[in-house]
């Protein structure tokens, strides 16, 4: 309504392909170190390392075969006494003078990472939408200095919270488990979860409910069956959120995980071949990574301003 | 159609009915609701703490939990405020904090201009430069190592072939003057786009009509631009950049990655300091002063926080 078709304020023809050029002109700009770690996930760990960069390269598989695999040198003999090599790692592998040893750590990090990040969004996300519907619908006494004690928990910088949190968790055994860390990540995001349900709540009509409890149903029923339906939407917005701070997350990771429950980002930087990092894997190992996330954020694209601004800003 | 059922049922039922089906329960009910997030609150941020407020009294050290412990009153506190190396972190913050929040504010601001020339295909593009803020700071920023590389990396390469400069003659991560404005160009790569949405928020909320009055009235574009779209988004923008400060004062995971505060200490930022302190050289008592310093200092930019916040939602 407000922009008008042919309105005299519309930008003239040479304003908007002005800015159309430089809006696309920073838009590839920044996703050259995006396309850079995509394309160096498929090149040679030489090919990887030539001067000048290479863009045109052969592809290879031997980045994600060494993101996946642990190998070990063996002598030209010994690799030539051997059946032939059955999968493309062993090849890959073979001709770089080593056979597959094992597989890597690098799926048992991502599934650390994907189970910490569902079950603290399930846990998340279920609190905050019940506490938001009782601060949305209530009168809860104090009610803007809880919301504003439980948002200014998020202020704190996560390394001051992990010294007590690596005590704590030392004492209660918690420490490199899923449960901690589901626990740990379920705090952090809960106080976005309160804060984005509740903006979404408050734009449900409360008539629905009321004309529920007139029909003789309880509170309790009218928000299962009458408001939970109606926040679909906000409630996997929020789902989504909370998922991708989890799945990001590297301070708390870094500091409170070092085995059995270590997530991917801790994990990712740390992968090396013989003589340094090995750069295709590494880039392997981000690619795959940053996958699910590039899914979600197309997904998003409508709430991600409310996301950001913890609902502060919502178009 | 049935909604409308709904809503004239409601506004038809006696108000008695209404207030007795809203009673104690509720009252029960919107504790119940709101009792878990308290409770996860209170364990994983206010315990934390406090606990951090005790020990910061003491000479606590985590590496020696059977070790006695005594009390030491403020000292920590004296210590840190005076140690020449803590006011260099400072610096180093502020430093970051500063470039960061004017490069993303700057460019931030014209994307979000640009965009809002509404041009064909805008919308697609803005979600393209939205990518990179969605990714985790911890597994992109450590791929950004691998494109500073001296000789193969993208980013020297790229330089060099622009200015022709050798790219083997500077290091980006390994150079005192260099390394902080590596750091600037990764998180300012990330995070403009932060800045450009909300940004595109505030000019979205101008009403067109105010754009028509001033060009009936003759004024000129450059005119409209200071007069009504700057002080318009500036609220905006303001929130932006709050969000950003508080983000970038708590910066940990990128800095850990590409410098772990070096060359020297010349990137090391609040948080890789307290890592230091805490993790490295275990001093729990020394590093949960710092870290209640540093909250104090959050906590002071989260209320001019809100306040902003308040400010934008009442206009």
């Amino acid at each position: 309504m407000s922009n008008v078709a042919y309105s005299i304020v519309e930008p003239s023809t040479r304003t908007k392909s002005v800015a159309a050029a430089l809006v696309i002109l920073y838009a590839l700009l920044t996703m050259v170190p995006l396309l850079w770690i995509v394309l160096t996930s498929a090149k040679s760990p030489p090919d990887s390392i030539s001067y000048p960069p290479k863009v045109v390269f052969e592809p290879s598989m031997e980045g994600y075969c060494n993101l996946f695999t642990t190998r070990s040198r063996q002598t030209e003999e010994y690799i030539q006494s051997l059946p032939p090599a059955e999968s493309t790692c062993e090849v890959i592998a073979r001709s770089r003078n080593m056979v597959v040893a094992g597989s890597s750590n690098y799926l048992p990090r991502f599934i650390n990472s994907l189970v910490i990040a569902l079950g603290s969004t399930f846990v998340s996300v279920l609190f905050g939408t019940i506490a938001a519907y009782a601060f949305s619908r209530f009168k809860v006494p104090g009610k803007d200095d809880l919301l504003f004690f439980i948002l200014s928990t998020r202020m704190m910088p996560p390394i001051a919270v992990a010294i007590p949190i690596f005590l704590m968790y030392r004492s209660l055994g918690l420490s490199d488990t899923w449960i901690g860390m589901i626990i740990l990540y379920s705090a952090v995001n809960v106080s976005l979860a309160v804060w984005l349900m509740k903006g979404f709540i408050d734009e449900i009509p409360r008539e629905y409910e009321e004309a529920a409890l007139v029909d003789g149903y309880t509170r309790l029923q009218a928000f299962i069956k009458v408001v939970l339906p109606q926040a679909v939407t906000g409630i996997v917005a929020t789902a989504i959120f909370c998922l991708i701070f989890s799945w990001n997350e590297y301070a708390f990771a870094v500091l409170l995980t070092s085995g059995t429950a270590q997530t991917a980002p801790p994990f990712i930087p740390i992968i090396i071949g013989e003589g340094g990092q090995d750069w295709p894997a590494v880039a392997a190992g981000t690619t795959l990574f940053l996958i699910p996330i590039l899914i979600f954020t197309i997904f998003l694209r409508k709430h991600l301003l409310r996301g950001i601004t913890f609902g502060a800003v919502r178009k | 159609m049935k909604d409308n059922l709904v809503g004239f049922a409601v506004k038809m039922a006696p108000a008695a009915v209404a207030t007795r089906l809203k009673g104690l329960s509720d009252r029960a009910l919107a504790w119940l609701f709101i009792a878990p997030t308290m409770f996860l609150l209170l364990a994983i941020n206010i315990f934390p703490l406090i606990w951090t407020i005790y020990l910061s009294f003491t000479n606590y050290r985590s590496n020696r939990p059977n070790a006695e412990v005594s009390f030491i009153g403020l000292e920590h506190y004296q210590n840190i405020l005076s140690d020449p190396d803590v006011w260099l972190a400072m610096q180093a913050t502020a430093h970051f904090v500063f470039w960061t929040l004017l490069l993303q504010t700057l460019i931030g601001f014209t994307l979000a201009w640009l965009i809002d020339r509404r041009f064909r295909g805008h919308d697609l593009w803005t979600t393209v430069i939205l990518v990179p803020m969605m990714l985790s700071p911890a597994v992109v920023g450590n791929f950004w190592v691998f494109i500073y590389q001296p000789q193969i990396g993208l980013f020297n390469y790229a330089v060099s072939f622009a200015t022709g400069i050798s790219p083997t003659a500077f290091e980006m991560l390994g150079s005192v003057q260099l390394a902080p404005w590596a750091i600037i160009i990764v998180d300012t790569w990330m995070w403009t786009p932060y800045v450009m949405l909300i940004c595109l928020a505030g000019l979205r909320s101008i009403p067109t009509y105010i754009y028509e009055a001033a060009e009936v009235d003759g004024a000129s574009k450059w005119r409209q631009f200071w007069r009504i779209t700057l002080p318009m988004a500036l609220p905006f923008i303001m929130l932006a950049v709050l969000f950003r400060g508080i983000e970038n004062f708590k910066m940990f995971d990128m800095v850990n990655l590409l410098t772990n505060g070096g060359p020297g200490s010349t990137t090391e930022v609040a948080s890789i300091t307290l890592k230091r302190e805490a993790f490295e050289k275990w001093r729990t008592g020394y590093s949960s002063a710092f870290a209640i310093i540093l909250f104090v200092t959050v906590f002071g930019l989260a209320n001019i926080y809100v306040k902003a916040l308040n400010a934008v939602k009442n206009r």
